[in-house]
């Protein structure tokens, strides 16, 4: 088989050839916007709230100031209830630096009851295990203490299965 | 518009870590490409360079570092990214150069390095998330995989083990291409039995990081025939983009692929694509990818490509075949340079040059690239 | 207030501000870390740096020296094989005079940034020079001062400065 051109390194060749490091030290202070503070605001008081469009009907979450659909802007603030359905969910035994953990990160997408089909978020499962999860389960938002509480999609711990 | 085809192609090894430069991998593939053209950098009038986040290679406005590397000096020089999506936008937007009439020769290179990126590229993709609703939860890009992988298997009822006799496809696939990094003879028992990253995906679904460069020469209809006997012509382009808000669509089904295929079948007049098409490479970056993509691309129903795999149909042998290269599970993923892999491999296929990977009767291929946060698709249809 | 397609008077989200204190910031960072190989070229050419040679290569086609030294001509892309060892004579091609550094402290003496235009080349290299504000001249004739052999690294900061 003719030879492409490319000369492969391992990583014992890769520090003895000559190199720079570098770490760069960049800092954000990231605008919110309106509809993202809102929603945070909430969140410190331990609710959910999504956006309506009157025109397409669809109730948003989270929360945008426009519709892209309609492309105008949405009309109207809605309260959702802190409970919603397993859209999808997975096991980790990554970390977010690609390290191996033992005990597996539950995390998935929860469509929340009240927004438009599929409106779902991302977050944690808790209070169950890796086998327990299924698909459509109905999940219920567990919740910090108020007092902990900074306004952060972290002020929910985790979702753990709705008792009827 | 200008009819337009390809008139050569060149990669470099794909590896984990290169000792090349970024400018010096685009300049060894970019050399190849001219060999196989037989033409002079002169001979080039537009350079189109595609590569994927400047993060990869640590390297800031990295399209205008590569420049002298692309052999875009003092030239028509554009930089197009959209992620994994650019390894076939790039030859896309190489294609809108010279379908406008604007240049006579376009080459196109792409280039990624994430070697640069330590300990691992995992940390540069980590600013793909929403720093506001994601970010906070602390997430690893697997994750987002894995929750498609698992929507796609419920809805449709697919199970692991039919899943993974793509990885076992593709990286016996590779073993016939000399740029391949991972390419094996492995088994399903051997991905069922693999490391669980986050499940459902196991360590041997998945594609690894590569550095590596790929570069493609387009030319005009009346241009071509003084270059070549043997062009193969873009008949059909196509592209594509949804949100990022993944999380408020149901991932079994990538809309937005299925959006960009039917621009370019209409394009290209293709009617049944199943039928009309000999040779397909689908972007492969886990092993579900490949199935959830041949749906996108409607070469079958919904919730089929698993079956056709089962039944063989996308060996090299079988009536479609599927990733002929060995894709990015056998050969590397160096994001935007998978160029080479996918775009390069349907030229090569259906020139005639594809050596022991070689698709016999290969007249129409397809070949479709994948990128951002779920969310976009590019597909490019050629023809001999 | 915009007219919706519907004829529903709707008010935008740019309109009002009542409560700028509900407005937040997300801060946040972009934490990576990067090492990079200086390639073919590269390689050969810094392990020339650290035994006190400056090296560069040839393009026989073009005639052009290229220093850096790369692996192919910009020019012709003819692959570059012809390395030559070149004298440690250059010229302020220009300079700046830097008064604070790169977070905005002030620099007391301030630094000399020049771009040295290297005898025999058709390039040169950016570095410090060490001269006093008052008596740097573009034209001036300036030569590279290494660190101790065995003090250098295989980086461009083998050389400690230009001086005339």
């Amino acid at each position: 088989m003719e030879k492409y051109p490319g000369e492969a390194l391992s990583l014992e060749e890769m520090k003895k050839v000559t190199q720079e490091k570098w770490s760069p030290r960049v800092k954000y202070a990231w605008s919110c916007g309106e509809a993202m503070s809102r929603f945070l605001n909430e969140l410190k008081k331990g609710k959910l709230i999504g956006r309506k469009c009157h025109t397409c009907g669809r109730v948003i979450f989270p929360p945008k100031m426009f519709c892209e659909i309609c492309f105008k802007p949405t009309d109207e603030w809605v309260y959702l209830p802190d409970t919603g359905t397993v859209m999808t969910y997975s096991a980790s035994y990554l970390d977010k630096d690609a390290n191996r953990i033992t005990e597996p990160i539950l995390v998935g997408v929860i469509a929340i009851d009240g927004a438009s089909e599929d409106m779902g978020i991302m977050h944690y499962f808790g209070e169950m295990t890796a086998d327990e999860i299924t698909f459509g389960k109905k999940v219920q938002a567990v919740w910090k203490p108020e007092k902990e509480r900074t306004g952060s999609v972290t002020d929910i711990k985790w979702f753990k299965p709705l008792k009827e | 518009m200008e009819h337009v085809a390809c008139v050569g192609a060149g990669m470099t090894i794909f590896s984990r870590r290169l000792k090349e430069t970024g400018k010096e991998m685009c300049y060894e593939a970019v050399r190849m490409a001219l060999e196989e053209a037989e033409l002079e950098l002169k001979d080039i009038d537009t350079v189109v360079c595609g590569t994927a986040p400047d993060a990869f290679d640590g390297i800031h406005m990295k399209g205008e570092n590569l420049l002298d590397g692309c052999g875009g000096s003092k030239k028509t020089y554009m930089r197009v990214f959209t992620g994994g999506g650019t390894g076939v936008l790039a030859p896309i937007a190489g294609w809108w150069h010279v379908a406008s009439g604007l240049s006579d020769v376009c080459l196109v290179v792409c280039e990624e390095k994430m070697s640069s990126c330590f300990p691992h590229p995992q940390s540069a993709f980590a600013h793909i998330w929403d720093p506001i609703l994601e970010r906070p939860l602390n997430p690893n890009l697997v994750w987002i995989f894995a929750m498609e992988m698992n929507r796609y298997m419920h809805v449709h009822n697919i199970k692991k083990e039919d899943i993974a006799l793509v990885s076992v496809k593709n990286k016996k696939n590779a073993l016939d291409h000399p740029s391949a990094q991972l390419a094996a003879n492995i088994t399903v028992d051997d991905v069922l039995n693999s490391e669980v990253m986050a499940w459902p995906v196991q360590r041997l679904d998945i594609s690894p990081p590569s550095d590596g460069a790929a570069a493609m020469i387009f030319a005009r209809e009346d241009v071509v025939h003084s270059i070549t006997d043997n062009p193969v012509w873009v008949e059909g382009v196509g592209w594509c983009i949804d949100s990022t808000m993944w999380t408020n669509r149901d991932l079994y089904f990538p809309q937005y692929v299925a959006k960009a295929a039917k621009m370019a079948y209409r394009m290209a007049g293709i009617h049944n694509p199943f039928k009309d098409i000999d040779v397909a490479e689908p972007y492969d970056p886990f092993d579900y990818k490949e199935l959830h993509h041949m749906e996108g691309l409607l070469l079958c129903k919904k919730g089929e490509a698993a079956n056709l795999t089962k039944e063989g149909v996308t060996q090299r042998d079988g009536d479609l075949p599927t990733c002929p290269s060995g894709g990015l599970l056998g050969v590397g993923n160096p994001i935007a340079a998978t160029m080479g892999v996918k775009a390069c491999e349907i030229y090569w296929q259906l020139a005639g040059k594809a050596g022991k990977r070689q698709v016999p009767d290969a007249r129409t291929g397809v070949c479709q690239a994948w990128g951002d946060l779920m969310q976009y698709g590019s597909v490019m249809v050629m023809r001999s | 207030m915009v007219q919706t397609p519907q004829g529903v008077m709707n008010m935008t989200f740019l309109s009002r501000i009542e409560r700028p204190e509900d407005f937040r910031h997300w801060f946040g960072d972009m934490e990576a870390e990067y090492v990079y190989t200086s390639g073919v070229a590269g390689d050969t050419f810094f392990n020339g740096l650290k035994k006190g040679k400056i090296l560069a290569t040839r393009c026989p086609h073009c005639d052009r020296v290229f220093l850096p030294p790369r692996i192919y001509c910009e020019n012709c892309f003819s692959e570059l094989t012809e390395w030559i060892e070149i004298p440690n004579e250059g010229v302020v091609e220009t300079y700046t005079v830097m008064h604070v550094d790169i977070e905005e402290n002030p620099l007391d003496p301030p630094e000399i940034r020049a771009f040295i235009a290297m005898e025999g080349t058709d390039g040169g290299l950016l570095h410090k020079l060490n001269v006093s504000p008052d008596s740097v001249e573009i034209g001036m004739p300036v030569k590279a001062i290494f660190k101790k052999e065995k003090e250098r690294e295989g980086k461009i900061t083998d050389i400690l400065y230009f001086e005339p």
